[in-house]
C-alpha cells in the first residue's frame, strides 16, 4: 500500500484547488450527496441542453479524495451526453473497485489518477459520492442520496 | 524543542513494558511499522489472560447455565454467576441481583427505556440528556418519544465541551422523569461531574441513568457513592469480549420493571394460561446468555484490579497531559474538547486536512486512530465540523507512541499540506 498511489499529485492539486467549485445559478438540476461515515456533503449542479451537460459545478465539504474526485468529475463530464456520463461512471466504478479492470486509460483521462483508491477499500465511497450525486441530479431525484 | 526529553518523567509507577507483554495484539507491524493502537475509546484490546479464560471455558467447562444437573452445567453456572459477583464488587453494587448481563451499553440503555420508562412515563413527561451524548443515549429516547409522546430535552454544552450545569438547573423541572447522562464523553473525553448533577436530580426526585461506557475502563466507579439509579457499560471497552455489557440498576427499580424480552431462563414456570417470571437478575436475561462473555469480562476486571484503577487513572492522566502538550505543538492542529477534567481522549482537527485523510495516512504509518463523528453527530454539529480525528489512550500506551502519532501527523502535513 503506497500512499503516493492514493494521494497522487493530481489528487492533491484538485483537493487544494477544486475546479468548478461553487453554486451554479440558475441550475437546471441539482442533488445533495452525503457520506454519513465521514460526514462528507456535496451538492452537484448541472445545466442541460437536450441530452448534453452544458455546465456542471459542485460545492460542499469532504476529504481530499471526495473533493478531488468531484473536481475531476466536473472537468470530465462537461459537454458530454447523459449516456456518455453513464458509461464514464461505469468505467470509474470499475477503476475504483476492480484490480483487473480493463478500462481504456485514454477514455478516463485525468480520472485515471483515482486508480490508487482501490488499494484503500475504506475510501472507495469517498471517490464515488460525487458520481452517485451527479446521477441523482440527472435523474432529478428529489431525495438526497447517501453512500449507505 | 524535544518535549519527550524535557517533559517530567512519569510520576506513576506502572510497568508498562510488562503490561504490554500481556497484550499479544500490540506486537505486530501494520503496513510495515510497529502498531500504535490509539483507538481505545472505540474498543480496547484484550490481555492474554482474558483470551485464555475464554478458551479454557470452551475447552473444559462449557454447557448451558441454570439448567443441567450435570457437572459441566454446574461449572458453567458457577463461572457465569461468579462473574456477576466480580462485577458487583468492581462497581460496589449492593447485590448481584442488581447486575444484569446485556449485550453492551446500547442494550442497557434500551432496556431502561423500554422496561423502566415506557410503562410508566406519560405523554409530555420529559427525559433530560446532554448535548455530548453518544447516539446510544439519544436514539433509545427518541424511540420512546415516538412510542409514548415523551419529550426529549437537551442540556447544552459550552465551547470547552462541558455540560452546562446552570442550564441543567433551569431545564430540570416538575415534568422531568429521568436524567440520562454520559459519565465521560466518547467524542471529546470530557469527564462530566455527574455527582453534582445527581445531587440536583435527587432534590427533584428524578432518577438518573449514567452511560458509563467511556468511564469505567479508566476510572474507579462506585455506583453507591455516585448515587445513580442505573449505570450502563460495555465489556469490550474494558479489555473484555465484545457482545457483553452490564446494566446496573437499583434493586427496587429493577424489581418493579417488567421483563423486556421473553423466553427461556427468564421464567420460573410456563403454561399457556400463565407464566411466572424468574427473579432478578435473570428476569432480564431471556435465552442462553453470553456465558463466555461474562467469564471474559470478569477476567478483564481481575486484570484491571491487579494493576489498580487508581493507578490506571493516574497514568492515563499523565499520558493525556503529554499528548495534549505534544499535539498542541503540531502546526495547524486544534484540539476539540478542552474541558479541564478529561479522560485520555484527544479529538482534533488539522488545518486544511480532512480527518478521513489523516486516518488513512496515519494508518500507513502504523498508527490507528478513529476519524469521523464518533457516533456523536450532535457534538460535531455544535462545533460546526463534519468530523474529528481522535486519539484515545489506554494504560498500555506509551509516550513513545504519542511521539509516533505526532511524527505521523507531521508526515500527513507533508503529504497533503
Amino acid at each position: 500500500m503506497d500512499l503516493k498511489d492514493l494521494y497522487r499529485d493530481v489528487i492533491v492539486d484538485h483537493n487544494r484547488h477544486p475546479r468548478n467549485f461553487g453554486k451554479l445559478e440558475p441550475a437546471d438540476v441539482h442533488a445533495d450527496g452525503h457520506n454519513p461515515l465521514c460526514g462528507d456533503r456535496l451538492t452537484v449542479y448541472a445545466n442541460l441542453k437536450g441530452e448534453h451537460i452544458t455546465d456542471v459545478k459542485f460545492e460542499g465539504t469532504g476529504c481530499a479524495i471526495s473533493v478531488a474526485s468531484a473536481s475531476l468529475l466536473t472537468e470530465a463530464v462537461k459537454g458530454k451526453t447523459r449516456s456518455e456520463v453513464k458509461e464514464l461512471f461505469d468505467d470509474v466504478h470499475a477503476l475504483l473497485t476492480q484490480h483487473d479492470a480493463s478500462v481504456d486509460p485514454a477514455r478516463l483521462g485525468k480520472l485515471a489518477a483515482l486508480s490508487g483508491v482501490r488499494e484503500f477499500p475504506a475510501r472507495v465511497k469517498c471517490a464515488s459520492l460525487c458520481w452517485h450525486t451527479l446521477n441523482a441530479a440527472l435523474e432529478r431525484a428529489a431525495e438526497p442520496v447517501t453512500t449507505e | 524543542m524535544n518535549a519527550a526529553v524535557t517533559a517530567p518523567r512519569s510520576a506513576t509507577t506502572l510497568d508498562v513494558a510488562a503490561i504490554r507483554r500481556d497484550f499479544p495484539i500490540l506486537h505486530q507491524a501494520v503496513n510495515g511499522k510497529p502498531l500504535v493502537y490509539l483507538d481505545n475509546a472505540a474498543s480496547s484490546q484484550r490481555p492474554k489472560s482474558v483470551i485464555e479464560a475464554i478458551s479454557r471455558y470452551y475447552e473444559h467447562d462449557h454447557a448451558n447455565v441454570h439448567r443441567g444437573v450435570h457437572t459441566l452445567s454446574q461449572r458453567a453456572t458457577d463461572a457465569y454467576e461468579g462473574a456477576r459477583e466480580t462485577i458487583r464488587r468492581f462497581i460496589n453494587a449492593r447485590d448481584t441481583k442488581e447486575i444484569v448481563f446485556v449485550r453492551g451499553t446500547t442494550e442497557a440503555v434500551n432496556l431502561v427505556a423500554q422496561s423502566f420508562a415506557r410503562p410508566r412515563f406519560q405523554p409530555g413527561d420529559e427525559i433530560l440528556i446532554s448535548a455530548l451524548e453518544h447516539h446510544a443515549n439519544i436514539v433509545p429516547w427518541q424511540l420512546l418519544r415516538e412510542q409514548i409522546g415523551a419529550v426529549l430535552k437537551v442540556i447544552p454544552i459550552n465551547e470547552q465541551g462541558e455540560v452546562d450545569f446552570i442550564e441543567f438547573q433551569k431545564l430540570i423541572g416538575p415534568r422531568t422523569r429521568l436524567l440520562a447522562l454520559a459519565h465521560v464523553s466518547n467524542a471529546l473525553g470530557t469527564i462530566v461531574p455527574v455527582e453534582k448533577f445527581i445531587k440536583v436530580a435527587r432534590q427533584h426526585g428524578v432518577p438518573v441513568l449514567l452511560d458509563g461506557a467511556q468511564a469505567i475502563p479508566h476510572t474507579p466507579v462506585d455506583v453507591q457513592a455516585l448515587g445513580c439509579d442505573f449505570y450502563c457499560f460495555s465489556s469490550h471497552k474494558m479489555l473484555g469480549p465484545t457482545g457483553m455489557g452490564v446494566l446496573y440498576g437499583k434493586r427496587e427499580l429493577l424489581e418493579a420493571m417488567p421483563p423486556w424480552q421473553g423466553g427461556g431462563d427468564m421464567i420460573l414456570s410456563v403454561s399457556f394460561e400463565k407464566t411466572t417470571f424468574n427473579q432478578l437478575p435473570w428476569k432480564f436475561e431471556a435465552g442462553t446468555p453470553h456465558i463466555a462473555g461474562a467469564i471474559g469480562l470478569a477476567t478483564a476486571i481481575d486484570y484491571l484490579e491487579k494493576i489498580g484503577m487508581d493507578r490506571i487513572a493516574a497514568y492515563e492522566h499523565e499520558l493525556l497531559e503529554y499528548a495534549t502538550e505534544r499535539l498542541s505543538q503540531v502546526p495547524g492542529l486544534r484540539i476539540v474538547g478542552t474541558a479541564p477534567d478529561k479522560a485520555a481522549v484527544v479529538s482534533f482537527m488539522l488545518d486544511g486536512i480532512h480527518p478521513h485523510d489523516i486516518g488513512t495516512i496515519l494508518d500507513t504509518e502504523g498508527v490507528a486512530i478513529r476519524t469521523g463523528h464518533h457516533c456523536a453527530m450532535p457534538v460535531m454539529e455544535f462545533f460546526k465540523i463534519p468530523a474529528t480525528a481522535r486519539a484515545s489512550m489506554s494504560f498500555y500506551n506509551t509516550r513513545e507512541e504519542i511521539d509516533r502519532l505526532v511524527a505521523a501527523l507531521e508526515h500527513t502535513r507533508q503529504v497533503l499540506g
